[in-house]
């Protein structure tokens, strides 16, 4: 599409059930009840001038722009705090009208630089645009009058610059971040004249204010003051293409806004279902990596780790790696050779990886980064549920009353869902945290939990069984939905289970350190204080018990009777962008897309038929036990799309041991990422900006990425792996990612009814999209569980075997920042280094004192498996006796000190309890520096003399 | 592969199945073995020495054994 603003309603949609007929300007409109008159006008094709609305926060009535008159009722009203009543008439263009429009006009402008030919927002500028519709002509005050001219720039923000002096104090900036996004960094300091808006305080800047630079205000201003760099570098876009984000499981939906093949900016779209027109800092401004210098675009290879790499065309490379294949499987065996996809690659893509491996290798050995994060929720939600996926969409959230957060830090891991999530608590639901961590949730403008349940790392099941107890025990449970819904022998087990004695909240205190009768009231407040919603992340999943807590996290939902309608459920807050589209399209070594065994005959026959292969219906190695038999010399080859297991997965020696072992390692990145040290052959990837294909997020929406510009390095993801497969004598031929989506679903039940047509039709669906359900399941588990019936499945707490002693007195826990991604390959590659250009370890103050430590001292961090140093914060975000810290810097490797454990049902790594200690320290570990000299001699590229 | 890792990996799992009751654990475990495990895994424990298996993790791998 070419470039136009997005439609603007001037105030937020109302929902209601009552309609309202009113006539404007002649014109018979009706509209949900509450509605505004300047929402009505609009909707209908009208237009009232304005400028301190818009429609993502609620109206304001102050610039007096949007005057109306209504017959019957005195003055001129803002048509945007003016609801619409039954017959009203409404005349929004009349003399009257437009001499005070003209009028206000006037003074605005009187006090504004008139500079619009060399303004960044010239063209693209409400103001300027309010001025035309007026038919301003003149100003009869002049400009030499008291004004606000001369005020400096605030160009602190990386990202976007504030100039004061285009501010016409309308507020739209500050409702932003109040509204939209709920961090109430903005304020108007000052009254009348002296109104000025103002990040933090009277010291701060927009960088070193409690801005998260999400973009809201930005995206709201209707002038330049508040303007995108990259717009005032390379000005007004010409055209802009609907995509969806890269980053975390939200799954944001974005304008990319380009001018020829260079992108402008990302502005969040505002009919994103899953974003519904917010952004967060990553999503909105951290896509510079796309052209960083560190890029590699042209294939390599080499024969040894030891030598440098060496660039070769893309069919040398392709067919070199083709041949090592297809040598290491006459030799070893298909079993020998294996891969993983990228959960942030597409479906598409991923789905070709996992074919590859199955039609191409011969061999079920496909994995995905689920296996270090949400693999347990599949495997816990099939069991209770029958569904390897969230209950929920968005939405649901702004219906709950009691929401509880069990190791989850939304705030920074998915800073959409949070702004959400924090409207609706502002509304007045209320909040459980449980998270050994007093995460920003907990506490922050206008939002503190009613119970934060500050655990012992890795006493999830403990905790929930209490709760459990105390729901059952005090007669809380819900009878009937049990009775309707679930397997009653099942429960009764469960019941009986939960309510000794030994599962009470008294009893468990010692163990779980949360206080019993805190825990009790938890209980009671999630049992009874109406729609009760979960939501988790990876404090529940990386746990040796991970697939346990998922079960009791389950069985909560249905003993309270959450399950199956709006504003409940069970919602895991998936890691990666398509980290759900991986699990779905067949990553996982035992199941084929749509979660079925590959021992199944039926299901498999089904894709033998259309593959026209034999497939082997022996379940493959999960990705620790690739490397585990590559150290024993049973699997010798791997391909690796868009992950850097090196650095993300746990105990990084391991990783390093198993990658050195192999024969073959292809890594398929954008970057040289830490995996790659170990690579023989890298294919240079391209971004998401590059490719056609879908994503999936945790909503389990489907949403269309769409290529804006070529893919620099020549091909997208799916035509290299397409590629590789050829060279490897498979006869591949898609066109296009829709032929691939169209296999999808003619393979996979619960994609049945999806395809890029009707996804470009629609927008997004919510899988499953098939007979039953045709236009997708926004909310699963309706009137009956996909399995039948809920079943209740008993889970003991059984401690990890990581243990705390004396040489290693502390839990470490690990996460992630808002500002940085995961391993970091991109977001490290972008301006966010401001926010946080290292890793650090959040200690307690008892603990660090203890330790001789000071705030931003350096540490040795050691455990039984590693050790490593980076800086100190000293902080009581944590409790004492646990240590927190972040795995986005290369430098700290934070996963060279957690260890093998893992879940026991999946093998999702232990990241969140270690057993650590902590010491003062004066420079990096003998292994810091080692690795750094060995990645620095890996990534060497031979450069060869030309002709 | 590993045969520590292995017996390890097999106490996890009938450890956490042991509330559903010996039977049912035994059985369950057996299953996970058979869904989850690659063959060169079960092929392993198979061979390899049984002792360090708990009980339940044993009476599955003796069952594998038989299919």
């Amino acid at each position: 599409m070419g470039y136009e603003r997005q439609v603007d309603f001037g105030t937020p949609e109302v929902r209601s059930d009552t309609l309202v007929t009113l006539t404007i300007d002649g014109r018979d409109v009706t509209v949900p009840a509450g509605t505004s008159v300047m929402r009505a006008a609009s909707e209908c094709g009208g237009s009232i001038p304005s400028l301190c609305a818009t429609d993502s926060v609620k109206a304001f009535g102050s610039c007096r722009m949007c005057l109306v008159e209504v017959d019957g009722m005195r003055g001129t009203p803002a048509s945007c705090t003016t609801p619409v009543a039954p017959g009203m008439v409404v005349h929004t263009q009349t003399e009257k009208l437009a001499r005070l429009r003209k009028g206000v006009m006037e003074l605005y402008i009187s006090d504004h630089p008139l500079d619009c030919l060399t303004c960044s927002a010239n063209n693209d500028c409400e103001l300027q645009d309010t001025a035309a519709e007026v038919g301003l002509r003149d100003v009869r005050y002049g400009y030499d009058g008291a004004n606000h001219m001369g005020q400096a720039d605030d160009v602190s923000n990386p990202y976007f610059a504030f100039e004061p002096d285009k501010c016409i104090a309308c507020s739209r900036c500050v409702r932003a971040c109040d509204e939209v996004q709920g961090t109430l960094a903005l304020t108007i300091e000052g009254r009348g004249f002296e109104s000025k808006v103002r990040a933090g305080q009277a010291e701060d800047s927009f960088l070193s204010s409690d801005c998260v630079s999400c973009g809201a205000c930005v995206q709201a201003c209707p002038t330049s003051a508040l303007m995108e760099k990259s717009v005032k570098e390379l000005g007004k876009p010409e055209r802009s293409v609907i995509t969806t984000c890269a980053y975390c499981g939200v799954g944001c939906t974005f304008r990319a806004e380009m001018k020829g093949e260079q992108l402008v900016r990302m502005v969040p779209w505002k009919d994103g279902k899953a974003n519904r027109g917010h952004s967060c800092v990553k999503g909105r401004f951290a896509w510079g990596y796309a052209n960083h210098q560190d890029r590699i675009l042209n294939p390599m290879i080499r024969d040894s780790v030891d030598e440098p790499w060496r660039e070769v065309s893309w069919e040398e490379a392709l067919s070199y790696t083709a041949t090592k294949l297809n040598a290491i499987k006459a030799q070893h065996g298909p079993r020998a050779l294996g891969g993983i996809t990228s959960s942030r690659c597409t479906n598409e893509e991923t789905y070709l990886v996992q074919k590859l491996v199955r039609a191409g290798f011969g061999s079920n050995n496909v994995d995905t980064c689920a296996r270090v994060c949400h693999s347990p929720t599949g495997y816990g939600l099939s069991k209770t549920f029958g569904t390897s996926a969230g209950t929920q969409d968005f939405d649901s959230v702004m219906d709950a009353d009691v929401v509880m957060i069990i190791g989850a830090n939304p705030t920074d891991g998915h800073p959409v869902f949070a702004s959400r999530l924090k409207r609706r608590l502002r509304e007045g639901a209320k909040l459980i945290v449980i998270d050994p961590r007093r995460t920003d949730i907990v506490r922050s403008p206008h939002i503190e939990a009613a119970h934060h349940l500050a655990l012992q790392p890795g006493t999830n099941v403990a905790v929930m069984t209490a709760m459990a107890h105390v729901i059952v025990t005090e007669g809380l449970a819900a009878e009937a939905f049990i009775q309707e819904r679930c397997e009653i022998d099942e429960y009764n087990d469960w019941a009986r289970f939960v309510s000794d004695e030994r599962h009470s909240p008294e009893t468990l205190e010692p163990v779980t350190r949360v206080p019993a009768a805190e825990l009790r009231a938890a209980a009671r407040l999630f049992a009874t204080g109406g729609n009760g919603a979960i939501y988790y992340g990876l404090g529940v999943t990386e746990h040796s018990q991970g697939s346990s807590t998922v079960m009791a996290i389950a069985n909560l939902a249905m003993v309270t009777g959450n399950i199956g309608r709006r504003g409940v459920g069970v919602n895991p807050l998936r890691g990666q962008n398509n980290v759900q589209g991986a699990c779905d399209m067949g990553s996982f070594p035992h199941e084929l897309p749509g979660y079925r065994h590959i021992s199944e005959s039926a299901v498999r026959e089904q894709f033998e038929a259309d593959w026209g292969v034999d497939l082997d219906p022996e379940p493959g190695l999960r990705i620790p036990n690739m490397l585990d038999a590559a150290l024993d010399g049973s699997f010798r080859a791997l391909y690796v799309q868009g992950e850097d297991i090196l650095q993300s997965d746990p105990n990084t020696h391991h990783v390093a041991a198993g990658l050195k072992a192999m024969e073959l390692v292809i890594v398929h990145d954008l970057f040289l990422n830490e995996t790659a040290n170990y690579a023989h052959v890298f294919l240079p990837g391209s971004t998401f900006l590059e490719k056609d294909g879908t994503f999936t997020n945790a909503e389990r929406r489907i949403q269309m990425v769409r290529k804006v510009m070529e893919p620099a390095n020549g091909y997208a993801d799916w035509e290299v792996t397409q590629e590789l497969a050829k060279a490897m004598g498979l006869g591949w031929n898609y066109a296009n990612p829709a032929e691939i989506m169209d296999e999808i679903a003619r393979l996979t039940p619960t994609f049945a009814g999806v395809s890029h047509a009707r996804l470009d039709a629609e927008g997004s669906l919510q899988w499953p999209v098939n007979d039953a359900n045709p236009d997708g399941s926004p909310i699963m588990h309706v009137g009956g569980f996909v399995r039948g019936k809920g079943k209740f499945i008993v889970t003991d707490y059984v401690p990890t075997d990581e243990k705390t002693g004396p040489r290693y007195p502390l839990l470490l826990t690990t996460g992630r920042v808002l500002s940085q991604y995961n391993v970091g390959a991109q977001t490290r590659r972008t301006q966010n280094n401001v926010w946080h250009e290292e890793d650090v370890l959040e200690i307690h103050p008892l603990d660090a004192e203890n330790r001789g430590v000071k705030d931003g001292d350096w540490v040795r961090l050691a455990s039984r498996t590693g050790e490593t140093t980076l800086r100190a914060e000293v902080t009581d975000r944590v409790a004492p006796g646990v240590v927190y810290t972040t795995f986005h810097h290369p430098a700290t490797q934070a996963n060279v000190v957690t260890t093998d454990y893992s879940d026991w049902a999946t093998n999702c790594p232990e990241y969140k309890v270690t057993a650590v200690q902590v010491l003062p320290s004066n420079g990096p570990t003998e292994w810091q520096e080692t690795y750094a000299s060995w990645s620095e001699k890996s990534r060497r590229v031979a450069r060869v003399p030309a002709e | 592969m590993d045969l520590d890792r292995l017996t390890y990996m097999a106490n996890q799992i009938a450890r956490n199945l042991a509330p559903q009751g010996e039977v049912q654990a035994t059985e369950l475990t057996l299953q996970h073995l058979r869904d989850f495990w690659d063959p060169r895994m079960k092929a392993a424990i198979l061979s390899g020495s049984r002792d360090g298996l708990v009980p339940i993790a044993r009476a599955a791998v003796d069952k594998l054994g038989m299919a």
